[in-house]
């Protein structure tokens, strides 16, 4: 026996109580031969049934699993097809696998002739339609000779799930500790410099990473204090949370407790809104929802309907060749002279600004102090220029007035620094302006080609060139000392 | 033989007089703290506790169009019944449960607009005043279009 600290919602057990039982002595009964017949097969004269429980995917699994004979899969078929279940043709074609449902077929499981020949089945029917009607499955499968299992799966629907309690505009919510990956609470003060902001998309500096902040009361569409909290540099409480592969901070008010909760389904009114798994009763008798993370990070956009637009894009793929389309975030930024590039924002590590004075020299290369390291800084028109000329222009030399046409730097302005991360390195990519963050299909193109940028698309109705983010890591780590002589400040 | 005669659980909204069949009715309790529930309808008040059963309660008012009641008028609920689970009604006051008789029923006048006719089974016609019956199933329905807004 194994997982019996699993536990079950009391409705739960109920149901299963019954089901259970009848396959434990289903597999005892007529699964488990004879000790004769086990020696004859070279088995232990002792059999083994295991039983097992266990969490997995949102649900609870349990296992009954014996080393008996297995089902009988010629009589099972002869028995339906005498039984008219089936057609003799269709009894051909059937998989032993299809033909193991046929236990769960109610002719067939009160046939008694059936359970002492083939030694399964009466009352599997029964087992099955008890299972599913509190939201589960039951499946069998089956080797001849070595054994049968049965699998539940019940829903997790009123199962008891350990869960953080958190409040948001006074009321509060419950998330399911499965999505949880740690909290975050930034002090007052530290809430302004510790977040960024990129028209109307917060993000939060997580060791380095940013991690897309989600205001929970603004998806729910409730006043609260969370967002004035953050822009008067109050205490700003984050939940990180996993939605399939992304990340994103949840910010909430407060974060109160973990508690064990009982999961109650909603009722027709409020079924449908994808945000809510479900619903609980809290110590004091109120009731608290269950916030849906993936749900709740699709609404908020931080991951995307991806799953559904799968099958469109393949199609959409096949019809435009040499044209690739997927959809991503980017982040958009303008170079000097005013074009409008994006680079997915996966690969960004950090947004930066330093000041124009903190720009110091490394041998030739530009370099700031950036969190007690050393920084190198490449500039954006630079990169592209030695790409576009196919090596490095030198520039005059004279510092003061920039070569730029569009776009002119304005002094005192802070630059802008785009900060990507390879392995230990880390590299700063100093941009004209930062303009926004975008989730987009975008369709590659390639009008021009051009050393280090991987394509164009439309983005926002405008084109724009996508930077090759790989070649610029590349570029610089290869990249030959000579070809570094003048690249120093220019400006 | 007198006409055969129904029972209805009556209640008061705004001023008129409701009824539903008894037999929908599951029960009658006092205000309940009710837990707002974002992104649906504005008809559902929020969820409540109903002795560890978590139900949806339906503001009838909102339901009907008649405007929300003052803050400090705490509702009532009518739980009912219905295959899909139990919801609650929020209304303003219970009456008592009356005897009907069929006789006295007609259909919603085609006059009468401005309180979601369709919410309406009929009228009945009592000496002092009309009880008005409602129909369970659209009561109890929190208008699709706005729920699946956000999805």
């Amino acid at each position: 026996m194994e997982g019996s600290e699993t536990e079950l919602d009391k409705t739960i057990i109920e149901a299963i109580k019954d089901p259970l039982t009848h396959m434990v002595r289903n597999a005892v009964d007529h699964g488990i031969e004879k000790p004769e017949a086990r020696r004859a097969a070279g088995k232990p004269a002792e059999g083994v049934l295991h039983l097992r429980a266990y969490h997995e995917g949102g649900k609870v699994n349990i296992e009954i699993r014996d080393d008996g004979a297995g089902l009988n899969f010629e009589k099972l078929r002869a028995k339906a097809v005498e039984r008219g279940l089936i057609t003799a043709e269709h009894s051909e074609r059937m998989s032993d696998r299809e033909a193991v449902s046929l236990i769960f077929h109610p002719g067939l499981s009160t046939a008694e002739q059936i359970s002492n020949v083939s030694g399964r089945g009466v009352g599997m029917d029964v087992v099955k339609t008890n299972i599913e009607k509190i939201g589960g499955t039951v499946d069998v499968t089956s080797i001849a000779g070595a054994g049968t299992t049965l699998r539940m799966k019940i829903p997790l629907t009123l199962a008891i799930i350990p869960a953080l309690i958190v409040t948001s505009a006074r009321n509060r919510y419950a998330i399911p500790q499965v999505s949880l990956l740690e909290l975050v609470r930034l002090k007052a003060g530290q809430s302004v410099s510790k977040t960024e902001q990129i028209r109307g998309n917060h993000f939060y500096r997580l060791r380095g990473r940013l991690l897309p902040l989600v205001y929970l009361s603004h998806e729910l569409q409730r006043s609260s204090t969370e967002i004035k909290g953050h822009e008067t540099g109050k205490v700003v409480n984050i939940v990180v949370l996993q939605a399939d592969d992304r990340q994103f901070g949840l910010v909430v008010d407060e974060i109160n407790d973990c508690e064990e909760i009982v999961v109650k389904p909603l009722g027709k009114q409020i079924k449908g809104v994808p945000t809510f798994a479900g619903a609980t009763i809290m110590g004091d008798g109120r009731v608290a929802l269950i916030l849906d993370v993936m749900g709740l990070a699709q609404r908020a956009g931080v991951i995307g309907h991806e799953r559904e637009r799968a099958v469109a894009d393949d199609s959409e793929l096949t019809a435009k060749s040499g044209v690739t389309s997927a959809r991503q975030t980017l982040l958009l930024f303008q170079e000097e002279q005013g074009q409008r590039m994006a680079i997915p924002l996966e690969l960004v590590a950090r947004l930066e600004e330093f000041d124009r004075d903190a720009v110091e020299r490394a041998g030739h290369q530009e370099v700031v102090q950036y969190r007690g390291r050393i920084l190198p800084l490449v500039r954006i028109s630079d990169y592209l220029g030695r790409h576009r000329n196919g090596a490095v222009k030198p520039h005059g030399l004279s510092s003061g007035e920039g070569v730029v046409a569009a776009g002119k730097p304005v002094e005192n302005e802070k630059l802008q620094v785009v900060v990507f991360r390879q392995g230990q390195q880390s590299i700063g990519l100093i941009v004209h302006r930062i303009l926004d963050i975008v989730e987009e299909e975008i369709a590659l193109e390639h009008p021009s080609a051009q050393g280090g940028i991987r394509g164009s698309a439309v983005v926002q109705n405008k084109v724009t060139d996508l930077l090759d983010v790989a070649d610029l890591l590349h570029d610089r780590n290869s990249q030959p000392e000579e070809e570094l002589v003048g690249g120093g400040v220019h400006r | 033989m007198s006409a055969p005669s129904k029972q209805f659980c009556t209640f008061i909204l705004d001023g008129h007089y409701f009824g539903v069949p008894v037999q929908q009715v599951q029960e009658v309790l006092r205000y309940q703290e009710i837990t707002e529930v974002p992104l649906v309808s504005s008809v559902v008040r929020g969820l409540i506790n109903l002795r560890g059963q978590i139900i949806a309660a339906v503001d009838l008012r909102r339901q009907l169009g008649l405007g929300d009641r003052g803050e400090k008028q705490k509702p009532m609920n009518v739980i009912m019944r219905s295959e899909e689970g139990a919801f609650s009604l929020l209304v303003d006051e219970i009456g008592d449960v009356i005897e009907v008789e069929e006789d006295s029923f007609e259909r919603p006048p085609d006059s009468l607009r401005g309180m979601a006719k369709g919410m309406l089974r009929g009228v009945y016609k009592l000496p002092a005043r009309l009880l008005l019956v409602l129909d369970t199933e659209q009561a109890g329905r929190a208008s699709e279009i706005e729920s699946r807004r956000e999805a």
